[in-house]
């Protein structure tokens, strides 16, 4: 049995303010707490305001990373402030000072405060979020697999406290893009059996140039959320229900790529960034970049391509025929994709639904 | 000005709920909250809600372990209302959305819960409250045409027009500091209990008692406040909660012995006695030396009886406060709990349509009292009460708007409370810090207002509240900012707390005998001949508690004496 009662120690906390009524620049203030190294940096935000200044404005109320309301960035990391040890916080600090900011990708209202409001929620309602059920409605509840209902509580368990949102690089460069805890929420329903309009929503948020291919796979919601929600596993599934179930041809040209990528990769066991631009845009085979599509991809890279030889990044040799992998390599790829795609139906690993007993 | 024909205050299950049943009513609807409505504390409910949807089971079995549970102080007519509606109600949420958990035949699947004779609680994960909250915001958004929501308005104060007819309500915007007054033809509170009020408490930081002491303060009587519940498993590190759901999958209580000691407290249903009757042993066993820790002053719940695999599918979010906060993995070894404060059964008192005596003001949720809870709350029945009553709050209140003009009201009110509030801006540093009276409030409760309770304890607590009272109106902050001022809300919400904790001590002083959550050792026994009622208290001229009775409706299960 774990002892855990360990004796108050001093934390310093600094702290991102911001007033809005002042007139003056966001500046650092600095406070030194004292808690036990278990509790949480929203404790220690808490006891700052109970004992020094009761100005410092953050938004919380469980304290027990449920309501979502004390999403912030810790040492430049989005979290939890009560989901957030002050010991670990200590650890990860560059100099022993814990930093608190607000969140990212939305705008401050006062000190740790932002405007979910202008981005969050805006976000969410773009997805149509709520249930748009099957007809008619049965006497009882809907009929409906056990893993099904699991699987879709992943989602269910978002408790919209913007971590993701904070710190998605293609939010980012595009702030239009829809983002991942709204897709997120969108596979809430496209995975939910009872939903009537699962292809509708997915060829609204393919045909969207910011919807579920503006992704752009960088795992930074998946390290944010404190809730394993997997937000950019949410959005792959999409993708996949898009192309391989429904066969959406998206906005993006997400569903060629992906094809192009797969196919390459098959026959040489390694990517062959040449030949990727003109499959994905002139078609899938060796003719692709003579399409017209694909010639004016391809004078559109032809700067950075240029840039990569000159660099010495890339030979012109390897720049127009690729790599390929060697013989036994090749074949063990080759055998990978006999596997899977002999397998009656897809797997869809979903951490929410529990293993096996020991 | 906004004006409506219901005006919602409070955004959790039952604000929701009564919102959605009163736009579906034909009225227009507005819903108003100090907290963004998922971040209500609704959200925190974990183990599941009770309905006896089960082929097998019956609603009266239901309705005679709420009885049964409530130590025969809940009125069996609001109990038969909530018990009989509950199976429609919890496929309405099936209906609409929410993910319950299925068994192997894809329906709804149950599981087992305190003071139940089976297993009748349905489920998602242990995030139920979670689940049903935002699926009910799903439906706010969809419906956003008829419902129009105001996040983040602080309520200050409930108007009356000349006649005593509350008529809406004076409200601050949090983000930018405007008041404004909001006309209602109907007002709903539906914010919530009180729980910060103890320290610790499992309850949330905005749950600080606002619809109570509104409702209070403008002569609406409050009900059986001395009922306060203790959980009988609150983390001992920071008295979060550790869900029901876990004994009812079969985790079980373990004293320094070693010794499953529920045996001699309660030899059928054990672990799953109700809450009152767990609490109350675990703190017996604590004051007799068997309790576990440093201080011993904890008891082992032991949930590695559970398979692992069905724990971490079902109570997944205690596997992650146990790790989190307790630094316990709960699949390997028992972690340490202790009775801590939960949930009020007391409040604003209503009839069965929610409505208060005063008319136009309705209540539903752990604000009021219908009472379907009476002395001790079943696990799983909080969230069926605040989903039956608020839907049944939300359609009386559109039905009595229909034909009736919208009321005006002068601004005195919101004069009042705007000066109100420029004051406690001024306060110079010559008295206490809000934080530190809200500190001796919560510590004060949770000594002499608990699991047991005497009449020198008591009599303490009314002291210190009394002083606090005094101190509280000088009591100073930091912040005199208008945006997202905290600090002055929370000088308000001080003001709140010190009416519902002199109303539970006035209660729990008044009640001289042992029922429910009240354990009296100076009256250890239930005195049915006396006090089988319920104990009202209404503010008087001189702002403290006027204490009447009123009695217990007993309609099916005569008063026996209560075994687990």
């Amino acid at each position: 049995m774990a002892e855990t009662h360990r004796p108050p120690e001093q934390f310093t906390l600094r702290v991102r303010r911001y007033n809005p009524e002042s007139g003056e620049a966001p500046y650092w203030d600095e406070h030194t707490i004292e808690l036990e190294p278990h509790r949480s940096v929203l404790e220690g935000i808490l006891q700052a305001k109970a004992r020094f200044d009761g100005s410092i404005g953050i938004r919380c109320s469980c304290r027990a990373a449920i309501c979502g309301s004390c999403g912030v960035r810790i040492n430049g990391e989005p979290g939890l402030a009560c989901h957030t040890h002050l010991d670990a916080a200590r650890a990860s600090a560059k100099d022993g000072t814990i930093e608190i900011e607000p969140m990212g990708n939305m705008p401050v209202i006062k000190d740790l405060i932002v405007d979910m409001d202008a981005v969050h929620w805006k976000k969410i309602q773009r997805v149509t979020p709520w249930l748009l059920a099957k007809q008619p409605t049965p006497e009882r509840e809907y009929v409906v697999a056990k893993d099904a209902m699991v699987d879709v509580t992943q989602t269910m368990a978002c408790i919209q406290c913007g971590a993701c949102v904070s710190d998605c690089l293609a939010m980012e460069v595009d702030p239009g893009f829809i983002g991942p805890a709204a897709l997120a929420k969108a596979y809430r329903f496209v995975g939910d059996p009872r939903d009537d309009r699962q292809r509708e929503r997915l060829v609204d948020l393919s045909e969207d140039p910011q919807g579920i291919f503006d992704c752009t796979h960088c795992f930074k919601c998946v390290d944010a959320c404190p809730k394993d929600v997997n937000p950019m596993g949410q959005i792959m599934r999409l993708r996949r229900v898009a192309i391989s179930d429904q066969h959406i041809v998206d906005a993006n040209n997400g569903e060629r790529h992906e094809a192009a990528l797969t196919t390459l990769v098959r026959d040489y066991g390694l990517l062959h960034e040449a030949e990727l631009v003109p499959r994905s845009y002139g078609g899938n085979s060796w003719f692709g970049k003579f399409h017209p599509a694909a010639g004016k991809e391809l004078l559109s890279l032809l700067p950075t391509a240029v840039k990569a030889i000159a660099k010495g990044k890339i030979g012109i040799k390897q720049a127009l025929l690729g790599h390929k992998l060697a013989g036994a390599d090749l074949k063990a790829v080759q055998r990978i994709y006999q596997t899977v795609e002999s397998r009656p139906e897809r797997y869809e690993l979903n951490l929410y639904i529990s293993g096996e007993d020991e | 000005m906004p004006a409506h024909d219901v005006l919602i205050i409070g955004a959790g299950l039952a604000g929701q709920r009564a919102a959605l049943a009163a736009a579906q009513g034909g009225a227009s609807v507005g819903i108003l909250s100090k907290v963004h409505p998922v971040r209500s504390h609704s959200v925190a409910a974990a183990g599941g809600i009770n309905a006896a949807i089960s082929l097998d089971d019956d609603w009266h079995s239901h309705a005679y372990d709420t009885v049964k549970g409530s130590d025969f102080l809940g009125d069996q007519d609001a109990i038969e209302i909530m018990c009989s509606q509950a199976p429609a109600e919890v496929m309405h949420l099936e209906h609409i959305g929410v993910t319950f958990h299925r068994n192997e035949h894809g329906l709804l699947d149950l599981r087992a819960f305190g003071g139940a004779s089976m297993k009748r609680t349905a489920y998602v994960a242990d995030i139920t409250g979670q689940a049903i909250l935002h699926v009910l915001y799903e439906q706010l958004m969809k419906h956003h045409e008829t419902v129009d929501r105001f996040e983040e308005w602080f309520v200050t104060s409930l108007l009356r027009d000349e006649r005593g007819v509350c008529c809406g309500v004076v409200a601050r915007d949090v983000r930018t500091g405007a008041m404004e007054v909001f006309h209602a033809k109907n007002t709903i509170l539906a914010c919530g209990g009180a729980g910060q009020v103890y320290s610790p408490t499992t309850n949330a930081l905005i749950v600080t008692g606002d619809g109570i002491a509104h409702a209070y303060r403008i002569g609406a009587p409050l009900m059986d406040m001395e009922m306060v519940q203790y959980h009988p498993t609150t983390l001992v590190e920071n008295g979060l909660l550790i869900t029901e759901g876990a004994r009812g999958e079969g985790a079980i209580l373990l004293n320094s012995e070693g010794e499953r000691f529920m045996e001699k407290y309660a030899p059928n249903k054990l672990d799953l006695a109700s809450r009152d009757v767990v609490s109350r042993a675990e703190q017996t066993e604590i004051l007799e030396g068997r309790g576990v820790g440093a201080n011993k002053d904890g008891i082992y719940l032991d949930i590695t009886k559970v398979p692992r695999k069905r724990t971490l599918e079902a109570l997944r979010e205690i596997v992650n406060i146990g790790k989190d906060f307790a630094g316990v993995d709960i699949t390997r070894e028992p972690i340490m709990i202790r009775p801590g404060q939960h949930y009020i059964m007391g409040g604003v008192k209503t009839d069965s349509d929610g409505a208060t005596p005063i008319e136009g003001l309705y209540a539903a949720g752990e604000v009021a009292c219908v009472s379907v809870h009476g002395g001790n709350r079943l696990g799983a029945n909080s969230l069926l009460d605040t989903l039956i009553f608020g839907r049944r709050a939300g359609e009386h209140a559109a039905k009595r708007a229909l034909g009736m003009p919208m009321p005006t009201t002068a601004n005195g009110q919101l004069n009042d409370d705007v000066a109100a509030i420029d004051a406690i801006l001024a306060r110079d540093h010559s008295g206490r810090r809000v934080s530190e009276i809200k500190r001796e409030l919560g510590e004060t409760m949770n000594q002499y207002v608990a699991v047991y309770r005497d009449q020198e304890g008591l009599d303490t607590a009314l002291g210190v509240v009394k002083r606090l009272q005094e101190e509280a109106e000088r009591a100073y902050i930091d912040d005199r900012g208008t945006v997202f001022n905290q600090d002055v809300l929370g000088a308000i919400e001080l003001g709140y707390m010190l009416d519902c904790a002199e109303a539970t001590v006035v209660g729990a002083i008044e009640r001289k005998e042992s029922r429910g959550a009240q354990f009296r050792t100076d009256f250890p026994e239930r005195n049915d001949d006396e006090w089988l009622k319920h104990i009202d208290l209404t503010r008087g001229e001189d702002g403290t508690p006027r204490v009447s009775y009123s009695p217990v409706t007993i309609t099916q299960w005569q008063p026996e004496e209560r075994k687990y």
